[in-house]
């Protein structure tokens, strides 16, 4: 393996890195002006690593072969499906945001910038088979992700919602850094095939104690029960574009990381920490329900909901088969599509002044102030809560199926039970839309980019996006077996 | 006949799909052209193919549509089946239906939602077509159950009336009763013989004549078991005695649904049910004597009612109950080519008197008491002769071996073959039907005397005063000014004379053409379908072609009965007409003072024999009681407050808390992610 070879398997990394750092160059000496322009750039160096990552996931890369720099890094293809999703969500965040700091003339080329190295760690993260990388992959996300929060730096609660995050994430950083030298400890090698081998015989306390705290620490970039205490709090805080953004693509990172972690490097020892995860799933199932029924913000809302969501994909982590990973893959798509769309839906609403509304008092009646958006949310809201034809309701199949098919009947029947609290609140949504007197206080909102998106996003959870499930399906099913390579 | 088949069954469906669903964008009169179209299209294409079966040109086949149900040894495809007994129901269904529809025009045309009904009435009769070719047992469901939501969303075409409502449900609810029965009756064929496909249980039912099932400790009859059930089905839907109270309520409906639904179709399904399956009912004797004695009670006690009520319709819907025990005891007693003879006939006049009736009660505005009636010969003339065929026809007027209305050939060969037969039970169904016969010339002469006899007494009737007082083509709901006018018009145009000779100065017009034209080809029905079907439907063997039971035996004994029993009916109806003739024209006093002196017999007929109230109080009233129970004390007590309510308390409480959880205080939170971590460990190394 030569470093050819190698440079070769990261070019999608390597574009972003190099756009990031030119682009770094054109926001500082261009200033605001050139905002517009970077933002531009960032999409579409995005969608050229997007483009460069394709190959990967359709001849279904994996193994050894697509091990870069001594098996520090795979491009196999579930992390080709993982940065495609990341790549697509990031570039929705890019494209919803002029709409949004536009109006406060807040835009700044910091934003798509600071995007783009979130993105570049992301990539990283969902590439890493070493605790290494996977730290700096990280941290790369992390850091441009406390700045984003605190975007709106005049506005104390973005500001705390930075700070909050900051605080509580170098806490998690340090329970996982605590973890990986633990799994270092006892297992004597920090790769991820090292780690797998190191526990053919069986899992010494102290690597489980490694184990656990590095699912802590995974636990709380996804936000799972008991490790999600921030979300609610950052995402009302940050700026809308940032919510989305972490709503969306960080998630996708920090849940294939996750699962890389689990099934690979600890995948002998699925025993050990089924357990772990399955109380992760329920418990973010329940209390993100729970939590998001007595909310009045909408953003706060949506911050249960995707605890919630967070939950139904853990289910198919916890089957520990290819079928529950794809499955969880094919939730993970299904949630993106389904959170870009009603954050942007928030995002679009907005009064005489201009000013963004995220209550339930502002939304009443919103079906016949604003028809189109009101529609759209209706369909994202009943798609969320799980009720057929719309796409959410198969993503919730898919996953019970798997947890069915690999022998956790209780779980899967919990989480079905749970999923109806969920439904409550979901609807209130479209009760307080449709059936509430309007209030007439959403007058405008939404730029073009903004219509763009809530309508692709809503055709895809729609029984049209029905249509593409079979090819999502392959692709999952492709992704996934990345993940056993013994299999 | 393949192609044929297929448009006959499916016009109908298409044309109740497109009124009863684009009725917003195509308008009143498309839809009602739509769907009389394609029934007068369903009804000429069905004369050819009885034509053909009646000159014996034709064969039994089954024209495929669609492969069904296929799960384990349960395997059946929607079929069109065609054979003789099918040839019969298509042009008895096509032709009242297409007359009934084209009836409609002038009956239904003030009606707002005209298309709702025509829509109605067409899917009525797809899914009668359906019941009618049925191959397979299932699909005769399927159609049973079709006809039994037309006829409950027609009882109840006018839903804002909570009476029709009422009786909508009514329908359905004693219906379910028989069609509980039914499916038993499907289940357990299903059970004993492995296959749903009616042409396989027929060949296989003589084998298992004699078998016998333990049920509960009992040894049973199998075929009278099967045969018993499925006849619970028939009881239902042919309002025979114990399930007959929808059939009266159902008058609600209007009038035409009556004539169709009521009288000439739906309620037959239960004799042609019985027909159809006969091979099966012959393996049973238990069960025919069942039938044979239900049919006879019924002829007999449906008639008793018709003598007392009053609303014209209700006497004829008693009528129409008591000639369904008479095909019903022809069944029974193994005539059953007599049986669909009579089933044939019977719904040319009975369809004929409901249309008859219902010109009656538009030319007297919705007035529907015969006591209000009176004197409407020369006032209508054509729906006169109409109802006077109507009544010749099942009165069974007529003279052996020269000509007799329709009723006179199908009646007599009924109570020939129950003389015929000879059986205890038999024996009995042929008294009751011969009195029966008594009863029905009498309440069929009252109705017609009552009606087109005697003076005027309209001046009384609500409904009249209604449209003298207020104008009579006027809507209901008029403003002020026109009661203005209308007071205005009464004390000019109502001379003192007429006040007084009971007419209340209203004028009774005739109906219009397009109600008069079916009552004009069903007037023929009435008078000739007698004399012209009687051979092929009694005597010849080969016109039915195996398609029912045919008894060589039986016809030939009932054409050997004494002259006395041949005269049975005439004698009766005689009779009936002479003490009708007494009572209403003669001396229109003596009916008041024979109510009087038989008092009590007399309000138990009016009553209807207290079914009603029997119902009420065995069924109806412990139903709603055990409801109440179940919704008081279960449902809300145990099951919502441990259930929903409680579930909901729990989630809202949780909500409270995990709130509470949620400061906001980073310190907080940090202890809950530690405290989570420890938890986790603990877990694991426990």
């Amino acid at each position: 393996m030569d470093y050819a070879t190698s440079f070769g398997l990261i070019i999608p990394e390597l574009v972003l890195t190099g756009s990031g750092l030119v682009l770094l160059m054109i926001a500082a000496f261009g200033g605001e002006k050139a905002s517009r322009l970077v933002s531009i750039l960032a999409a579409v160096a995005l969608g050229a690593a997007g483009s460069l990552t394709i190959p990967a996931l359709a001849n279904g890369a994996g193994g050894d072969a697509s091990m870069a720099f001594y098996g520090q890094i795979s491009a196999d293809a579930f992390s080709a499906f993982a940065k495609l999703l990341v790549y697509a969500a990031a570039i929705g965040c890019l494209m919803i945001a002029p709409g949004f700091f536009g109006q406060r003339r807040a835009m700044k080329p910091e934003y798509p910038v600071l995007v783009l190295f979130a993105t570049l760690g992301m990539s990283i993260m969902v590439s890493a088979t070493d605790l290494m990388t996977l730290y700096i992959g990280l941290e790369l996300n992390s850091l441009a992700a406390y700045v984003l929060a605190s975007f709106l730096r005049n506005d104390s609660r973005s500001a705390e919602a930075g700070l909050k995050y900051f605080v509580l994430g170098a806490l998690a950083s340090g329970i996982l850094l605590y973890g990986m030298s633990l799994t270092y400890g006892f297992t004597g090698t920090t790769s991820f095939a090292g780690i797998r081998a190191a526990q053919e015989a069986g899992l010494s306390t102290g690597a489980l104690f490694g184990l656990i705290f590095v699912l802590a620490g995974l636990a709380f970039k996804i936000s799972a029960v008991p490790f999600h205490m921030w979300t609610p709090d950052v995402y009302q805080g940050a700026p809308t574009p940032v919510t989305t953004f972490f709503a969306t693509a960080p998630k996708v990172a920090a849940v294939a990381l996750t699962a890389r972690v689990a099934l690979d490097a600890f995948g002998s020892q699925a025993d050990a920490w089924r357990q772990i995860v399955i109380f992760a799933a329920l418990a973010s199932i329940i209390v993100g329900a729970l939590g998001a029924i007595g909310q009045n913000n909408l953003k706060r809302l949506l911050a249960y909901s995707s605890i919630n969501n967070v939950g139904f994909i853990l289910i198919g982590l916890a089957a520990a088969t290819v079928e529950g990973a794809s499955a969880m893959l094919f939730y993970l798509t299904t949630y993106v599509v389904m959170s870009l769309g009603s954050f942007v839906a928030v995002l679009m609403l907005r009064n005489g002044e201009g000013e963004n509304l995220e209550t339930f008092e502002d939304i009443a009646g919103l079906s016949s102030t604003r028809p189109g958006v009101a529609l759209c949310l209706l369909a994202l809201m009943f798609s969320l809560a799980g009720i057929p034809p719309l796409l959410g309701f198969w993503a919730k199949v898919e996953v019970f199926n798997a947890a069915i098919q690999a022998g956790l009947v209780p779980l899967a029947v919990i989480g079905i039970a749970a999923s109806v609290i969920g439904a409550f609140y979901y609807i209130k949504f479209v009760k307080v839309m449709y059936f509430e007197e309007p209030v007439g206080r959403a007058t405008k909102g939404g730029s073009a980019a903004h219509w763009a998106i809530l309508i692709i996003c809503t055709l895809l959870i729609s029984p049209l996006g029905f249509l593409l499930t079979r090819g999502l399906q392959a692709m999952t099913d492709t992704a996934a077996a990345g993940l056993f390579p013994g299999v | 006949m393949q192609s044929s088949i297929l448009l006959i069954v499916f016009l109908p469906l298409a044309a109740a799909i497109v009124a009863g669903l684009f009725s917003g964008s195509i308008g009143k009169v498309p839809a009602k052209l739509i769907t009389t179209g394609a029934l007068f299209a369903s009804c000429a294409l069905s004369w050819p193919i009885f034509l053909a079966f009646l000159g014996g040109n034709a064969e039994a086949q089954v024209v495929p549509v669609l492969q069904w149900v296929q799960s384990g040894d349960l395997s059946f495809d929607w079929a069109l089946r065609v054979d003789t007994l099918t040839a019969v129901m298509l042009v008895v269904i096509t032709s009242v239906s297409a007359l009934v529809h084209l009836y409609s025009w002038g009956y239904m045309d003030e009606d707002p939602s005209q298309q709702r009904f025509f829509a109605y009435l067409s899917l009525f009769t797809f899914a009668m077509l359906m019941l009618v070719t049925a191959d397979n047992l299932v699909q005769m469901f399927f159609g049973w159950e079709g006809v039994g939501l037309a006829s409950y969303l027609l009882i109840g075409f006018w839903y804002k009336k909570p009476s029709a409502n009422a009786a909508a449900i009514k329908a359905f609810v004693v219906n379910r009763v028989g069609d509980l029965g039914f499916m038993l009756g499907i289940f357990g064929t299903f059970l004993v013989f492995g296959t749903v496909s009616i042409p396989a249980i027929l060949e296989q039912a003589p084998a298992m004549s004699g078998s016998s099932i333990t049920f509960m400790g009992m040894r049973l009859m199998t075929m009278d078991i099967l045969c018993l059930l499925l006849f619970v089905g028939a009881m239902g839907k042919s309002a025979q005695l114990g399930l007959h109270t929808w059939l009266p309520d159902a008058m609600e409906g209007p009038t035409p649904v009556s004539a169709l639904i009521h009288a000439a179709t739906m309620v037959t399904a239960g004799v042609f049910m019985v027909c159809r399956l006969s091979p099966m009912f012959e393996t049973a004797p238990v069960a025919l004597t069942v039938v044979t004695v239900i049919g006879g009670a019924t002829c007999l006690f449906a008639a008793t009612i018709g003598t007392t009520q009053w609303d014209i319709k209700r006497v004829i819907a008693y009528s129409t109950c008591s000639q369904l025990g008479y095909m019903f005891f022809a069944a029974g007693v193994g005539a059953y080519g007599v049986a669909m003879f009579h089933l044939f006939t019977h719904a040319f006049f009975k369809a004929l008197l409901f249309l008859g009736a219902g010109a009656v009660i538009h030319a007297m505005h919705h007035e529907q008491d015969m006591r209000y009636y009176g004197a409407l010969r020369k006032r209508i003339p054509i729906t006169f002769w109409a109802m006077m065929a109507g009544t010749l026809a099942i009165t069974g007027v007529g003279i052996i071996d020269v000509f007799g209305f329709a009723g006179f050939y199908s009646k007599d060969a009924i109570l020939e073959a129950a003389y015929a037969r000879g059986t205890g039970a038999a024996n009995f169904a042929f008294w009751a039907g011969a009195i029966a016969a008594l009863l029905t010339s009498f309440y069929s002469w009252r109705l017609m005397f009552l009606t087109f006899w005697g003076k005027p007494r309209w001046a009384d009737s609500e409904h009249i005063q209604h449209a003298v007082h207020h104008g009579h083509d006027e809507p209901e709901d008029h403003n002020p000014a026109a009661q203005e006018d209308s007071g205005e018009a009464v004390a000019h145009h109502v001379p003192s004379t007429e006040e007084k000779d009971g007419t209340a100065g209203y004028h009774p017009h005739e109906a219009p053409w397009v109600m008069l034209i079916p009552l004009v080809v069903l007037s023929l029905g009435a008078v000739f379908a007698g004399f012209v079907f009687y051979e092929p439907f009694v005597d010849a063997e080969g016109f039915w072609q195996g398609s029912v039971f045919f008894n060589e035996n039986l016809v030939h004994t009932m054409h050997g009965v004494p002259l006395w029993v041949k005269l049975t009916a005439t004698i009766a109806m005689l009779l009936g007409l002479a003490i009708a003739w007494l009572s209403y024209i003669r001396n229109p006093k003596l009916p008041e003072a024979a109510a009087e002196q038989l008092g009590p017999i007399y309000r138990f007929f009016l009553n209807k024999w207290y079914f009603d109230e029997l119902y009420n109080f065995l069924f109806v009233k412990p139903a709603f009681w055990l409801g109440r129970v179940f919704w008081k004390v279960l449902d809300i007590g145990i099951i919502d407050r441990f259930g929903p309510d409680g579930a909901a308390w729990v989630v809202r409480q949780g909500s409270v808390g995990a709130k509470r959880f949620q400061s906001g205080m980073l310190n907080t939170y940090a202890l809950i992610m530690l405290l989570g971590l420890v938890a986790a460990i603990t877990w694991v190394l426990l």
